[in-house]
């Protein structure tokens, strides 16, 4: 008897520690800047202090050209950075395709920047594009040619240039994973028949990858959009509002313009977004798997 | 593939090097600067010939080192305390998410607790959440609501042993910290360890329950040693996000809980950089992972494609 109690209870007992750390600490602040996002509150009350106002901070950041222009910074950051980052990595990934003595010692290079500090990428690539000491400019100089001026006129392609050097390698480590767990079969067959090398690619490897390749890109998608402290560290957002794209802008109003209600509104805007991509990215991966289960069903009712 | 190794291109060694070269170089960059005064970094014209000297190290870790440079009159930079900071975040939340998370990925999967859908939903849910989105509520609430109040008991108990007049909350704490990494972390941990443990053969864990073990002893005896890469990986990736945060850091710390992105940041925002001293700090914050990413690079590369693939 008490065993079995104690075997019933067991369940709860392992889940219990995490359900109430996720509870007190991700679902009740969620729930709580949702309620604040309604209130004109700044940082020195408390949120019972401050005045409910309705959507009057969502209607006020629907109209404020510089939102828009942070939203639309946003979008063109996450949308360039996750094309060429694809673009890039799948191709490297075919390319390197092969066996090569040292793929490993390879492939630890390339997760490096991955795993440093996003604010020392930012600090390397911001001493990289100075004016006048940066390593760019300095190795232009030394061509003759004239100097750039990277964190300014070009500061959001400056930016996604160094997102692009961190983040590539992810999608060139997961694609390559993908490549190599391809059906031999199907190459095998391909190469008899006498197939080229780019039809190969463009009509076998592709389209047998692009499962993953989605995922890969959503999760990217994702991501971009949580970047902050590199551009932090690189630019400010600057100059003028031209890299401050929403996360950015979310900790400015709150901290230097003191204005949480505002900012909690920003955050939801940017959290409605987020889960739209999710939600997406949840759709797809489960008709991928219920495909994916059909075609094994008609396999064996076949065979 | 088809080619044997030794018979490849020259332009395909010429492409992987140039690629090693890229995604090397800039730190590369950085380690060879933090040795370099800031005189020759401006001059530059000496490149890769120069003097190396650990003066910038010694700058930034002058709270800790146990004489005194002599190049220094003042000691501004509290590196040190804030490297020691980091590590007692960084370590003390990757403990906790492992246990937690560890002990919740194998109620799921063992006792048919949740669906496997709504568990995947949630973790990608919260993994879609930035950090910046948990600024507002976690800086109002860790401020004003979760307090001890300090006329009550316990809080009025800490209040006496630690001094300070207000309200005892959670800001400015290492717990305070500590407890929004946890939680940031745990839908990922739960979700890689959870693909691990589906893999622990059941037959293992009924001949230890056969023999007398109970629930907690078939968990640490049993289950546990076995997806062993798993907590690795896992291990890896919340220690990474825990040392290298800065924003809700930064909303949360105070002057003797500040993380060393924290006081990266706040030197760079500063008119002048030192650019030497800088560099020495940043690669004193890149160090751990760096060292994570030679000796466990398999287990990273592991949790990144589960991460991902079966995302």
């Amino acid at each position: 008897m008490n065993r079995s109690m104690a075997n019933r209870f067991t369940p709860y007992m392992f889940m219990a520690p995490a359900a109430v750390i996720m509870a007190i600490a991700l679902l009740y602040p969620l729930g709580y800047m949702v309620w604040g996002s309604f209130r004109d509150w700044n940082p020195s009350q408390t949120i019972g202090e401050a005045e409910f106002v309705g959507l009057k901070n969502y209607i006020t950041l629907w109209n404020d050209p510089n939102f828009r222009e942070s939203l639309g910074v946003t979008l063109r950051f996450a949308f360039f950075v996750v094309t060429f980052e694809m673009i890039i990595g799948v191709g490297l990934a075919l390319l390197l395709d092969r066996e090569i003595r040292g793929m490993s010692v390879l492939r630890t290079m390339f997760i490096l920047p991955m795993m440093i500090a996003p604010v020392v990428v930012g600090l390397m690539w911001r001493y990289m594009y100075h004016p006048t000491v940066g390593t760019f400019n300095r190795f232009l100089d030394s061509w003759g040619l004239p100097k750039v001026d990277w964190l300014g006129q070009y500061a959001l392609g400056s930016v996604i240039i160094a997102d692009i050097w961190q983040w590539t390698p992810f999608i060139f480590i997961l694609s390559l994973a993908a490549l190599q767990s391809l059906p031999r079969s199907a190459l095998e067959a391909a190469r008899i028949d006498g197939a080229t090398g780019w039809q190969q690619i463009i009509h076998i490897k592709l389209p047998l990858m692009m499962p993953v390749l989605i995922v890969t890109g959503l999760l990217r998608l994702i991501d971009a959009f949580k970047v902050l402290e590199v551009i932090l560290v690189m630019t400010e957002g600057g100059p003028g509002l031209s890299t401050e794209i929403l996360a950015l802008r979310i900790s400015r109003t709150a901290t230097e313009f003191r204005e949480l209600g505002v900012a909690a509104a920003m955050s939801n805007y940017l959290l409605m977004l987020l889960l739209l991509l999710t939600v997406a990215m949840f759709a797809f991966t489960r008709w991928q798997e219920s495909r994916a289960a059909r075609i094994r069903a008609a396999v064996e009712e076949d065979a | 593939m088809a080619t044997s190794p030794n018979r490849q291109h020259p332009a395909f060694y010429a492409l992987i090097t140039l690629l090693v070269v890229m995604s090397v170089g800039p730190v590369l960059l950085m380690f060879v600067n933090s040795f370099k005064l800031d005189v020759d970094i401006i001059s530059g014209a000496t490149g890769m010939i120069f003097l190396p000297t650990i003066q910038n190290y010694e700058t930034a870790l002058c709270d800790v080192l146990w004489y005194e440079p002599e190049h220094i009159d003042f000691c501004s930079l509290k590196f040190g305390g804030a490297f020691i900071n980091s590590l007692i975040i960084a370590l003390v939340s990757t403990v906790l998410t492992l246990v937690i998370g560890c002990m919740a990925a194998y109620a799921l999967v063992r006792f048919r607790f949740m669906g496997r859908d709504t568990v995947s939903l949630t973790t990608l849910m919260v993994r879609m959440v930035p950090p910046a989105v948990l600024l507002v509520p976690v800086f109002g609430l860790w401020n004003n609501e979760f307090c001890l109040d300090r006329d009550g008991l316990i809080g009025g108990l800490i209040r006496d042993t630690f001094g300070g007049r207000r309200d005892v909350c959670l800001a400015g704490t290492h717990s305070g910290i500590i407890l929004i990494y946890v939680a940031m972390n745990l839908p990922f941990v739960i979700w890689i360890l959870q693909s691990f443990i589906v893999q622990v053969p059941r037959s293992l864990e009924e001949a230890a329950r056969v023999d007398g073990a109970g629930p907690f002893q078939v968990f640490f005896l049993v289950v546990l040693p076995l997806i062993k890469p798993g907590l690795a990986a896992a291990a890896i990736f919340t220690f990474r996000i825990a040392w290298n945060e800065y924003l809700l850091a930064s909303a949360l710390s105070d002057r003797n809980t500040k993380t060393v992105p924290i006081l990266i940041v706040n030197n760079m925002s500063e008119f002048n950089v030192e650019w030497g001293v800088i560099m020495a700090t940043g690669m004193l914050l890149a160090i751990p992972p760096i060292i994570f990413t030679l000796f466990a690079s398999r287990q990273i590369i592991t949790g990144m494609t589960a991460g991902a693939v079966k995302g």
